[in-house]
């Protein structure tokens, strides 16, 4: 009750862009796009009640991410990862600090942000393409909607089960509706939760590749969190190293930020991130057997026989 | 212990009658000669003729006198009787109408007010306490109540079965509505669902298999109101046949209502059964 009252105060603050005039809202925002926004958090924590007193996860988290531009979020299982996306997405209110989308500080979800949750969370009554359908903006007219939903669908290489049930899929291809859910709103802030994390190494790979296309054709801030540092180095313009307060209870949780060098589509045999990934790596507590500048394998194949995941 | 198959539990996964699970939870196996339609009805159709032949045999040995136990064919000229009268068809259609009428109502408020109590904590606050003291309430209690106020017109009757219908439903999607998986909510909310969009798109379809056990429940419930209305104040119906027939010692006609109650109940069921099939494969 409270949150459907806050929404509709929201309303008018999240109508800055000006796409959102119902006249062209049916052409879905392709054409004619705003700028994408930046993302501001000013100290922000995020705090849960626990016994014994409050357990902080999220401290003094300062960030901007400048518009279009791809952050990786990294750090251990249970720093906050996904607390970190919730709040940005508006699921979630900071117990400290503001978080801006734009020039409006949030309030509650934002039709200009998009969500691909760690599960895929599909709505298991509705066909692969409904589902999809619901990451629509509101006011998409039938036919545009179907025209955008068999558009995704073929962009994340699912339009031949399109009419199959969430539980007659596989994981990964439930994953993959649902960041073809979050796409068709063309968000201009896209949230990623681990979005690869249920897909073969391959597929993996694809997705990868798919993202960045999808980044490149329309420049839309990303925020995607990730297990997975090769991954990070190969999508992200920077990346956050998260640290968990558990271990470390007076710091505050951004542990480094990481510039990655070079212009994307990285080579993924790219020997100059190896260095950077050795570094990430220590940060996460995972060390190189030996000196990391000398042996570092190359990083062609981010399986998991390579030490360039955390265990999550 | 085992539970009644045809009570179906009041959990979010789903009624608990293998018959309503979608197919593919049928346990596997080849499909028997149990398995197909005609020889289902045909063996559903050997205990009720058992006992009609052996009720037949029994009344014609005159082993029970026939003021006590009539057989069955006095029980059909009872029957034949009050239909050329024209009376019958009035009883029965009477009976289904209040029926009808008064679980129309209950199950769309016990939706609704189930609704308020499973998806707020205020209204389950407030309403909950005096939901389940109502509850308890024994429903023939509030009878001379309903008649007090509503006189013996139809509006007592229908109260009464509507309070009997609307606890099963409220009950069952409560429940189920308080176990949503809250992750398919935020979702829902993300994509800018709020309030009844939300609740249509994710909320109701997530409680389907409960809102249809509830349903069957409330069904059951309301000929069973119907009969504890009609049978203590009433000038028509199938509970009225019931207890002018007592008074009147007329045994055939009161084997004859208990007869329709039955085939009425049945049909009913299996009608809202076959609803229940659809919506289930729908909405699963
Ligand atoms: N709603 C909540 N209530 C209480 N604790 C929470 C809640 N959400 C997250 N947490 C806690 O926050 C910590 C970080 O969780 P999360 O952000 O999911 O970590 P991860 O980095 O693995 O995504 C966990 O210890 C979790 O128990
Ligand atoms: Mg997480």
């Amino acid at each position: 009750m409270i949150e459907s009252m806050t929404s509709i105060i929201d309303a008018p603050s999240t109508s800055s862009g000006g796409h959102r005039d119902p006249g062209t809202s049916a052409a879905v925002a392709e054409h004619a796009r705003p700028r994408p926004h930046e993302v501001r958090l000013d100290t922000v924590g995020r705090s849960f009640p626990a016994p014994g007193g409050r357990q902080v996860v999220l401290r003094e988290v300062d960030l901007s991410v400048v518009p279009g531009e791809i952050v990786a979020v990294v750090g251990p299982s249970g720093c906050g990862k996904s607390t970190l996306l919730r709040l940005i997405a508006g699921l979630d209110r900071p117990s400290a600090g503001e978080i801006r989308i734009g020039d409006s500080p949030l309030r509650g979800t934002d039709p200009r942000t998009a969500v691909a949750f760690q599960e895929p969370r599909l709505l298991p009554w509705r066909t692969l393409e409904h589902n999809v359908a619901l990451g629509l903006p509101r006011g998409t007219g039938k036919r545009a909607g179907r025209e955008r939903v068999r558009e995704l669908l073929q962009l994340v290489g699912l339009e031949h089960a399109a009419t199959q049930r969430p539980r007659e899929v596989s994981g990964g291809m439930a994953q993959r509706a649902s960041l073809a859910r979050a796409l068709a709103r063309s968000p201009e802030v896209l949230l990623l939760d681990e979005p690869f994390g249920a897909l073969d190494a391959l597929t993996r790979l694809r997705m990868q590749d798919l993202l960045l296309e999808i980044h490149a054709a329309e420049p839309t801030t990303v925020l995607v969190v990730t297990h997975d540092v090769e991954e990070a180095l190969y999508l992200a313009d920077r990346v956050l190293l998260l640290r968990s307060l558990r271990e470390d209870p007076t710091s505050g949780s951004i542990a480094r930020t990481v510039e990655v060098p070079g212009v994307r589509p990285r080579d993924r045999a790219d020997r100059s991130l190896a260095d950077l990934r050795v570094e990430l790596l220590a940060g996460l507590g995972v060390h190189s057997p030996s000196t990391p500048t000398a042996s570092a394998p190359t990083p062609s194949a981010p399986s998991a026989s390579t030490p360039t995941e955390i265990p999550s | 212990m085992s539970i009644p198959t045809d009570i179906p539990l009041p959990t979010s996964t789903g009624p608990a009658e293998p018959e309503t699970a979608p197919s593919a939870a049928r346990p596997a196996g080849p499909r028997t000669l149990w398995d197909r339609i005609g020889v289902r009805l045909a063996a559903g159709a050997v205990l009720p003729l058992l006992i009609l032949i052996a009720w037949q045999i029994t009344t014609a040995a005159e082993l029970v006198p026939a003021y006590r136990l009539p057989g069955p064919l006095t029980v059909l000229q009872a029957g034949a009787e009050l239909l050329e009268r024209g009376e019958l068809g009035l009883h029965i259609a009477i009976s289904v109408q209040r029926v009808l009428i008064g679980f129309a109502v209950g199950s769309v408020v016990g939706l609704a007010v189930a609704a308020i109590v499973g998806l707020s904590r205020a209204g389950d606050a407030l309403l909950n306490p005096t939901l389940a003291a109502l509850r308890a309430v024994p429903s023939l209690a509030w009878v001379p109540l309903l008649i007090l106020w509503l006189q013996i017109g139809e509006e007592s009757k229908i109260t009464l079965i509507a309070i009997g219908a609307f606890f099963p439903v409220f009950t069952t999607v409560a429940a189920a509505l308080r176990h949503i998986d809250p992750h398919l909510v935020e979702a829902g909310r993300c994509f800018g669902l709020r309030g009844w969009s939300l609740f249509r798109t994710i909320q109701l379809p997530a409680v389907v298999p409960s809102v249809v056990s509830g349903l069957r429940l409330a069904l059951a419930q309301a000929w069973l109101f119907l009969v504890a209305a009609e049978l203590i104040a009433s000038s028509m119906g199938l509970g009225f046949i019931l207890n002018d027939s007592q008074q009147t010692g007329r045994v055939d006609r009161i084997l004859l209502a208990i007869v329709l109650l039955a085939l009425l109940g049945t049909v009913t069921n299996a009608l809202l059964g076959l609803a229940e099939k659809k919506l289930l494969r729908r909405w699963t």
